[in-house]
């Protein structure tokens, strides 16, 4: 009971201490907004999208998007090499 | 295991609407929030719906392990050519070539807030349909496996 009260405790000086730091960020105002402004600017004329956030993913850094495509391909193999079908007769190797 | 009557009535009469509106999100992925991705995993989750409502030995007619693995691979494939078609036109890899030429998907579209026209943005609808076959195959064969896992423990 007393370590629960402890644990609280301190959970809640940190939980406390992070929001007193965060109050003082700046939100909703960034300091660099050049990037930000091309996209917002350019982005319907070169890619013809309307959506931005589209045309950010798969035109601006389509490349970034070809490896998350691969990254969830490779999860599935993984998950197809831990579910597959045991041979007849086959153990698990580290029993 | 199966679920009772409603539930598996319920699933069956939902189950193509999830597939209309997954495939609505990523064909207006160039217009409306949203995308492959999401549109895909809208997708993944009507199969799962199923999946759920029903016994694996009873799906196994309607999702089929091979034809998601196909599904899978295609659309990796589709948004790698559609990347490296570019290249045939002069413009570097994932260039958007196909975007205000006169030809599929080249409308040209104006600055600032304007209705949306589904023949705009060039290449993106491509990719977009790519990733979504992909999400919409992974995502159901990991389900897939994972389900018939459960159901060889079960057997002996």
């Amino acid at each position: 009971m007393m370590k629960i009260a402890l644990y609280s405790a301190i959970l809640l000086v940190l939980f406390g201490g992070l929001m007193y730091l965060a109050a003082d960020l700046p939100f909703g105002a960034p300091l660099q907004s050049d990037m930000d402004d091309y996209f917002i600017k350019n982005g319907q004329e070169q890619t013809g999208a309307n959506n931005i956030v589209t045309s950010i993913v798969f035109d601006f850094r389509g490349f970034d998007t070809l490896g998350e495509a691969t990254v969830l391909f490779t999860a599935v193999l993984g998950v197809g090499m831990m579910f597959r079908k045991m041979k007849e007769g086959e153990e698990y190797e580290n029993d | 295991m199966k679920m009772t009557k409603i539930v598996r009535t319920t699933a069956d009469v939902f189950y193509p609407f999830c597939l209309v509106f997954g495939l609505y999100v990523v064909m207006h992925g160039h217009l409306t929030p949203g995308g492959g991705f999401q549109g895909g995993a809208v997708m993944a989750t009507g199969a799962a719906l199923l999946l759920v409502a029903h016994a694996y030995e009873d799906i196994t007619g309607r999702l089929r392990k091979t034809a998601m693995k196909i599904l899978e691979a295609i659309g990796l494939m589709m948004f790698l050519f559609a990347g490296l078609s570019g290249l045939l036109f002069e413009r570097p890899f994932m260039g958007n070539w196909m975007a205000f030429t006169g030809k599929w998907f080249s409308h040209p579209v104006a600055h600032g807030p304007n209705p949306g026209d589904l023949n705009t943005a060039g290449l993106l609808p491509l990719l977009n349909i790519g990733v979504g076959i992909e999400v919409l195959g992974g995502l159901t064969i990991i389900l897939l496996y994972m389900l018939s896992g459960i159901h060889a423990e079960k057997k002996p």
